[in-house]
């Protein structure tokens, strides 16, 4: 049981991160809040997939004489890109919310959705 | 190098360098836009048409990016399933991009038209890429590329509720990606590639490892997300109604496409159909599921007032259909699966783009305003009609190919229960498409004010593929055999 | 048996189809859009004659239009079954077609183009239906025949006409897609193939329990038979205006119904299978539930078309009663009554449509001494009623004596009381109009007939009941020889 908690604790990490990202993308009412969950979100499985790279007693993937294993870089290639993703999805998100702001004169879920069902955001 | 030999890769990016050539040629000027964006998609189709044809002939073709032997380098593959696809997207690309020069002009601020080319691009190349990679983790990008751009052309839609459905897009498509990535890092962490054959190989021997199952979850979660299987379906239909019409034709009718593909793709490929017998029954989950989806998603569009929405929960019932097809996990149904990605691409195109030439002409969503119309767009509504008949599945449309396939497909794998779901929402199909042709046909327009045709720009390209939905529908043989390789290659696992 | 391989079937389906579009183009020059109406009926009529002598000769046409996909074909047949519908609904299209003419000008009615070219849509997708060669192209025909005639059904446009014209699509096409489809989809794969075949294809190929359920299915689905309790949407269909009523509601669409049923029962199931598992007797009484039951609801109807309807309800029980029987008889008397009733409840609709241009009466109660205002039309009505009573010398006393005949061979004798019992009622809802018309109400002001263009074919067609108790033998040889075909082998 202390194996499965102590001994995994970069999962629980991210799952518990995630979770948090998560729960703030489904309840907050705010629309940047919910960027801010899905931000959250994204890092806990960044944080995944770095950790994932990791090879004990490894060293830093360059060549150099003393190295008996190296940690496997690709993780860490690969997660590069979904940062860049994931800076271009906060970008169109912070877009899309300044637009809904001037459109709708608020950023706050239930007044949006207020103002469609009143058949003004047709 | 060979040109032809690049093929594959210049599928995509063909588009993509489209897409980044637009906006620089759109400030020259603002006619350079449109036509580069079809000139680019019809290369692609063009070379999609010559992909899928050496397919046939030799076999699977395989592409080395930077000549990088996978597993380490990045793959592209086209097989008998994607070559098909590709063809179907890439086609439908080519066509709404062409009649997108009217329906855009209107609906798009005009000196946003530009970037609506160059998102619009990059959403095929998106597509495209998700269709042709054999790189797991390059899937996931690709899905991203057309995810991003289909955000942003969602939004450019002309009311304000459009921002709000790209808004909520956006979230849920965030939490669909990274799931998605989520599932590949489990992989990648057992298996230590990300090459699909190379995956396909490794798997079997860890189909009881839990981290194996975790992924399996999570790409099922994602993917039905992306194709808005019922009940994940809620990002769709404010996206679909909200869109300019271009977008929502070619969301309609290749998005969810191609994420019914990729769900394919890895349940059938990556993980094999013994992963079902032996780990989890992922085919009898999804059987019930697609059959709820089939049910529901035809009675809430029975209930839809707004014609956009009725064709986007129509849509979310014709997944339902795919995913059935390939659950049943038989070659006939496989096959009507794979038919009706290209049969469903075809008459919900033909749908959106007779509805978005109404718009364009006459401004009308709303089902109880469309009375007369037969008279006043006379053609586009024969267009209509043959969409929709093929949607209720009758003979001699393309609709009624794919269901016989799936229906028969049921029987012969003993799921005969399944016969009568596929029965029922067509009934229901025939009630909502009903409601629609007897106002546009036997109801005379209240104050019957002059409405003339569609622009020949918009009403070519929806007559064409009208015509292609009676087409298929007559002369099925082609696709079908195609269909019927692919799901054999599906079924037996190999790539 | 020989085959002949000739695109006349298609040509005599395309006939009408081309005509639609020439219809449709000079819609604004009625003259000249009534001529191709009339013209194709013609030219329609003589393709189907011509094949006559060749199928008498014995032999089968056949033609393969197109492969949808492997193992399914868009194929013509045509054989002695065939050609005996075809030649019926063809013929009596000509004499609709000028009392159509008549009826749509003497009431100016709206939408005259829209209404000829679903008129010959209509026409093409029974010579389809009659010609099939295969359960899928027979659904496709019968599909497009439910799809055309909606708008001929709610043709006034008045909510009361969309509202019968929803409930003749519901049920037509609800049943066809919801039971009918699964019935072929089933039948493929069971007997993995589609085409008819004079002794089955269903034998040997499924358990019982699976063969019985396809036939139920077919026998739902097949709702154009208007067999109870899915026949409500005749009698919703009656809002059409009357020539509708009269060619697609008395032959082509009610006959287009029982002629599948017959084909399904005959060419599908074989009445070796059927008499096997005892379906044949099941279907012949549930049919003259059917008979009996609709007999006596026509007895209380007022208006005459829905009287008319449930009477044609009552009748196409007799085609499926004839047939299911299994034996020479019966067959013989089920396809001749294909014909004669055709010919008899034709008349009867003309009539109707007659009295109500000339007098806009609808309802029997209206009708008192209107044989002596009316008298070429009413003596046809009288015709046609004896006919379908039954009453020699009219063609009606043809097919129900070789249903008796039937009957009495099927070792059925109950039926036979069904039989006896239903011409009774028959009377007793087509004398009391005729009573009333030429004995009751007032001396006559003056003689004041419907347009000639209505009268002479309603004239025509009664002597045509007439005609065929003295000459059946051209259309008894016919269904001779489908009986002959199906029990001697080919």
């Amino acid at each position: 049981m202390i194996e499965l908690i102590l001994g995994k604790y970069n999962y629980w990490i991210y799952i518990t991160l995630m979770m948090i990202g998560f729960y703030a993308m489904i309840s907050k009412n705010n629309l940047i809040k919910k960027i801010i969950g899905m931000n959250i979100f994204q890092t806990a499985v960044f944080l995944f997939y770095i950790s994932i790279g990791k090879v004990s007693g490894g060293t830093a993937p360059i060549v150099w004489d003393g190295a008996v294993r190296y940690e496997n870089p690709l993780p860490h290639v690969l997660i590069l890109t979904a940062i860049v993703v994931s800076v271009s999805t906060t970008a169109v998100a912070f877009a899309l919310i300044i637009r809904i702001n001037r459109a709708y004169g608020t950023i706050e879920e239930d007044r949006i959705l207020e103002i469609n069902r009143q058949g003004t955001g047709e | 190098m060979n040109l032809v030999e690049n093929f594959p890769a210049l599928v995509v990016i063909v588009p993509l360098i489209s897409a980044v050539l637009i906006p620089p040629a759109g400030r020259i000027s603002k006619a350079f836009a449109w036509y580069i964006a079809v000139t680019a998609s019809a290369l692609s189709f063009a070379i999609s048409g010559f992909l899928l044809n050496s397919v046939l002939k030799t076999g699977r073709i395989s592409y080395w990016f930077g000549n990088w032997e996978p597993p380490w380098g990045i793959e592209y593959a086209v097989d008998y399933l994607n070559g098909f696809v590709l063809v179907v997207v890439s086609f439908i690309a080519f066509v709404v991009s062409v009649y997108a020069k009217k329906s855009v002009e209107d609906e798009i601020p005009e000196n946003k038209i530009t970037f609506f080319y160059s998102a619009y691009m990059l959403l095929v190349t998106g597509l495209l890429g998700i269709i042709i990679t054999a790189d797991i983790f390059n899937l996931y990008v690709f899905i991203e590329i057309s995810s991003l751009s289909g955000y942003t052309l969602i939004a450019s839609g002309r009311r304000k509720a459009a921002l709000v459905a790209s808004y909520n897009y956006l979230i849920l498509g965030t939490v669909a990606a990274t799931f998605i990535l989520l599932g590949i890092g489990h992989l990648y962490m057992v298996t230590g590639t990300l090459n699909m054959a190379d995956l396909a190989e490794r798997l079997p021997q860890l189909y009881h490892s839990k981290v194996v199952l975790t992924a399996f979850a999570f790409f099922t979660v994602g993917l039905s997300l992306k194709l808005a299987l019922f009940p994940l379906h809620i990002w769709m239909p404010n996206a679909y109604t909200y869109a300019p019409s271009a977008v929502s034709a070619i969301l309609a009718a290749t998005g969810t496409k191609v994420g019914a593909y990729a769900l394919l793709r890895i349940m059938f490929t990556v993980f094999k159909l013994d992963f079902d017998i032996h780990v989890v029954p992922f085919t009898k989950i999804m059987l019930v599921l697609s059959s709820v989806a089939i049910i529901m998603g035809s009675v809430l569009a029975v209930a839809q007032t707004n014609i956009k929405r009725m064709l986007a929960y129509s849509s979310v019932g014709q997944i339902g259909y795919i995913v059935l097809g390939a659950s049943l996990a038989g070659e006939t149904a496989m096959a009507g699966s794979l038919l009706h990605i290209l049969n469903h691409a075809l008459m919900k195109g033909t749908l959106f783009l007779a509805v978005g030439a109404m718009v364009y002409r006459t401004g009308i969503e709303d089902i109880s305003e469309l009375r007369g119309m037969g008279r006043k767009m006379p053609l586009t509504m024969a267009a209509f009609t043959i969409g929709a008949f093929s949607m209720i599945g009758v003979p001699l449309t393309v609709g009624f190919v794919s269901k016989w396939y799936i229906a028969l497909g049921a029987l012969e794998t003993g799921m005969w229960y399944f016969v009568p779901v596929i029965l029922i929402s067509s009934l229901l199909t025939a009630v909502y498409f009903w409601r629609i042709i007897e106002n546009i046909y036997f109801k005379s327009a209240e104050h019957a004010g002059q409405v003339f045709e569609a622009p020949a720009g918009m009403l070519v390209p929806t007559l064409l593929m009208a015509g292609l939905c009676i087409f298929f529908g007559t002369a099925a043989s082609l696709p079908v055999s195609v269909a019927q390789k692919a799901a054999k290659m599906l079924l037996a696992g190999v790539m | 048996m020989d085959t002949v391989y000739s695109a006349l079937p298609v040509y005599v389906i395309s006939v009408s189809l081309i005509a639609v579009v020439l219809v449709g183009i000079s819609g604004r020059n009625p003259n000249v859009r009534e001529f191709w109406t009339i013209a194709a009926s013609l030219i329609k009529f003589s393709l189907v004659a011509s094949m006559l002598p060749m199928v008498l000769d014995g032999k089968v046409i056949e033609y393969t239009l197109l492969t949808v996909f492997p193992g399914l074909d868009i194929k013509f047949r045509v054989d002695a079954l065939g050609i005996f519908f075809a030649t019926t609904a063809s013929f009596l299209w000509i004499l609709t077609s000028f009392y159509s003419i008549g009826y749509v000008r003497a009431l100016k009615e709206h939408a005259q183009t829209r209404y000829f070219m679903c008129f010959a849509v209509a026409m093409s997708a029974t010579m389809g239906v009659a010609f099939s060669a295969n359960l899928l192209t027979m659904f496709i025909f019968y599909e497009i025949l439910t799809l055309c005639t909606f708008p001929l059904v709610a043709h006034k446009e008045t909510p009361e006409a969309i509202k019968g014209g929803r409930t003749y699509l519901t049920y037509l096409l609800g049943t066809s897609l919801a039971f009918l489809l699964f019935a072929v989809v089933l039948t493929y794969s069971t007997a993995h193939r589609l085409d008819f075949s004079a002794q089955g294809i269903l034998e040997g190929k499924g358990s019982d329990v699976l063969i019985t359920v396809i036939f139920i299915l077919f026998m739902a689905g097949i709702t154009k038979a208007a067999m109870m309790p899915l026949h409500s949407w005749l009698p919703a269909a009656m809002v059409a205006p009357t020539p509708v009523s009269a060619l697609l509601h008395a032959v082509a669409v009610v006959k287009t119904g029982v002629f599948v049923v017959v084909k399904v029962v005959l060419h599908v199931f074989g009445i070796k299978l059927l008499s096997e598992l005892g379906l044949g007797t099941a279907l012949a009484y549930y049919a003259s539930f059917t008979i009996i039951t609709a007999s006596v609801i026509a007895l209380k109807q007022d208006n005459l078309k829905l009287r008319l309807a449930y009477s044609t309800v009552s009748q196409l029980s007799y085609v499926i009663l004839g047939v299911a029987l299994l034996t020479p008889s019966g067959i013989t008397g089920s396809i001749m009554h294909i014909l004669l009733h055709a010919f008899g409840k034709i008349t009867l609709f003309f009539v109707a449509g007659a009295i109500y241009v000339a007098t806009h009466k609808t309802n029997v109660s209206e009708l008192d001494g209107i044989g002596r205002q009316m008298p070429f039309t009413m003596a046809a009505f009288t015709a046609g009623a004896l006919s379908m009573i039954g009453i020699p010398p009219f063609g009606g006393f043809l097919s129900k004596w070789y249903l008796a005949m039937g009957t009495v061979e099927a070792n059925q004798l109950p039926l036979l009381v069904v039989i006896a019992a239903s011409t009774i009622l028959n009377a007793c809802y087509f004398l009391p109009i005729v009573y009333r018309a030429f004995f009751k109400g007032s001396e006559v002001k003056r003689i004041s007939e419907a347009p000639a263009f209505m009268v002479v074919p309603l004239v025509l067609t009664a002597v045509g009941t007439l005609i065929l108790f003295f000459m059946p033998s051209l259309f008894l040889d016919l269904s001779k020889m489908v009986v002959a075909s199906i029990t001697g082998g080919v």
